[in-house]
């Protein structure tokens, strides 16, 4: 398999503090990859890093092309979409609303995504003119979820789709994005904090702590060692 | 850290009392209505209210766009409209005849508002707060009022009307072409830019720009070219505002037109509830509408008392419902 992300050696900060010290990682065309870690390891500024939402040095580059000086904007274009932590919906704005600013950076009809949209989501089709604010929580996730589908990426960045929702939710989100991973092809670098369901999901996965990368391995071996499941995956 | 500032932004909260101000506003109009059948005059005053309202929504909208988006009220928006108002007088001396002038004036105010955004609100916006963005603005305000006066002088200048005067009977009423014809071209600006930001692809973004720009910037939005498009768009308002003020005869082609309307206006603005596009036409309605209704039959109340009563009328709206007629309480999570 091809490699479609690979980072080197990346460096981030906020300000003065540093949240990633020479970071490396690769994610192949079509492969689910997790990233694990405690909470302040890293996780989520790795995604950043990726989408350009954090100041950020090394390189990064998404098949071939370098996105070190590229914003979240020149980001979205190549074909990367982040879903942030806490849903990242447009609360003001309704269901249909929040599904077309997902195709923004597409051109031509949209009529084949919000029909492969309602496959995935029967029910968001009901609820189009709904505030996407009054949803409930799961629904706004995977509203977001939806509108990453809108937007046809090669690369999705998924932070912490579980968080706060309910495991039923849950397991029905993981079984989307299986689903989309399997029928698209679409590659996925997911940050959560449920190892156990990660790693079902995910082919590979990088533990974090504070800022490096500590182990990096197939799902199977990861959860096999008894020392790394113990010391950093929490189960 | 940038990941908590992403959680601290503002929830929305509906008031309970949200009955209020749909019966408030019924009220009004049942009054409007019934006093325009009972009395001539007093729906000649209603009309030419509305009309002047129409100027006043106009440039209030403006105000509520660029707020919207920056959360800054922008000061220069009446000069702005001043100088493309003179630009319009300008095409029009050189021969144009106004449709065409009034369309080029339309494109040259976009470019000019898209232009300003970009060479003084975005390098301080970058740097500083929204208070060195307000700066900037009063400083755009004096700039190009002054620049105004230089270029065509500080007389008093002739701005023809879109269409020729002529007095409609109905009923024993009478309407002036003039005043319908204003409020017929700013309803349909506002409906055109309602429309732009509900259909278009553009006009989407601007709105995700608006409320979220860090989630838009993700989806692929370019926000800040999203902010130099409301600027010109603003300045579009502000011109269809400004020409149509220039050919009444109360206010005439001269630079410090639009100073009362801009405050006419913002206070409009501040009614509607500074986020509210429709609040701000409903607020710029009832300011026309009540002010004309004011000066005819309140025997003291004299043109110079109309600004102050206009502010009146703002405490007011404020005492009793802080966030204006259509904004949301706001609670700001820190």
């Amino acid at each position: 398999m091809a490699v479609l992300l690979a980072l080197e050696d990346v460096d981030a900060r906020y300000g003065q503090v540093q949240a990633l010290r020479g970071v490396s990682l690769t994610v192949d065309e079509s492969e689910i990859v997790a990233i694990l870690g405690a909470n302040g390891a890293g996780k989520t500024t790795t995604l950043r890093a990726v989408s350009g939402t954090v100041r950020r040095s090394g390189r990064i580059e998404l098949a071939g092309k370098s996105l070190g000086r590229r914003g979240p904007e020149a980001t979205a274009r190549l074909g990367v979409a982040h879903v942030p932590e806490g849903r990242g919906t447009f609360s003001e704005l309704t269901v249909w609303e929040n599904l077309r600013l997902g195709a923004h950076v597409r051109r031509g009809s949209l009529q084949a995504d919000f029909k492969r949209v309602g496959e995935f989501f029967p029910w968001l089709e009901a609820r189009r003119n709904q505030q996407a604010g009054t949803l409930s929580g799961g629904e706004q996730q995977m509203l977001a979820l939806a509108r990453a589908v809108m937007q046809r990426p090669r690369l999705l960045l998924l932070d912490e789709p579980s968080l706060g929702l309910a495991p039923l939710v849950v397991a029905e989100i993981f079984r989307i994005l299986r689903e989309l991973n399997e029928q698209h092809g679409t590659a996925v670098l997911l940050v959560e904090q449920n190892a156990r369901t990660s790693l079902a999901t995910a082919a590979r996965a990088y533990v974090l702590e504070v800022g490096r990368v500590a182990f990096a391995g197939a799902s199977e071996e990861l959860a096999s060692r008894d020392t790394i499941r113990k010391s950093y995956l929490g189960y | 850290m940038t990941a908590l500032a992403e959680t601290a932004r503002r929830v929305p909260i509906r008031p309970s009392t949200s009955w209020i101000v749909p019966l408030a506003l019924v009220g009004v109009c049942v009054f409007l209505v019934v006093g325009s059948l009972q009395s001539a005059l007093f729906a000649q005053q209603v009309i030419s209210g509305l009309a002047n309202g129409g100027i006043y929504a106009s440039l209030a909208v403006a105000l509520v766009l660029i707020y919207r988006a920056t959360e800054v009220i922008n000061f220069a928006q009446g000069a702005i409209a001043t100088f493309t108002t003179y630009v319009a007088w300008q095409l029009i001396d050189w021969g144009l005849s106004y449709w065409p002038a009034f369309a080029l004036t339309l494109g040259i105010a976009f470019v000019g508002g898209f232009a300003l955004e970009l060479v003084a609100i975005r390098p301080v916006e970058r740097r500083g707060s929204q208070l060195t963005v307000v700066i900037a603005a009063i400083g755009l305000l004096i700039l190009v009022e002054g620049s105004v006066g230089w270029i065509w002088g500080n007389g008093v200048k002739f701005m023809p009307a879109p269409f020729p005067s002529h007095i409609y009977y109905l009923g024993g009423v009478a309407f002036s072409r003039q005043d319908l014809s204003t409020i017929a071209i700013s309803i349909a600006s506002v409906v055109l830019l309602w429309a732009f930001f509900q259909f278009t692809k553009v006009g989407l973004a601007m709105r995700a720009a608006a409320v979220r720009p860090e989630a838009a910037r993700l989806v692929g939005v370019r926000v800040s070219w999203m902010l130099s498009l409301g600027w010109g768009l603003a300045a579009v308002l502000g011109a269809v505002a400004g020409m149509m003020a220039a050919a009444s005869p109360s206010v005439l082609l001269q630079p410090s037109m639009m100073d009362g309307i801009l405050i006419y206006a913002f206070a409009a603005a501040v009614i509607g509830g500074l986020e509210s596009a429709a609040g701000a036409v409903i607020g710029a309605l009832l300011i026309g509408v009540l002010l004309n209704l004011l000066g005819s039959y309140v025997s003291w109340v004299t043109p110079q008392l109309l600004l102050p009563a206009a502010f009146v009328v703002m405490l007011v709206v404020l005492l009793v419902k802080p966030s204006g007629l259509f904004g949301r309480t706001r609670v700001r999570k820190v």
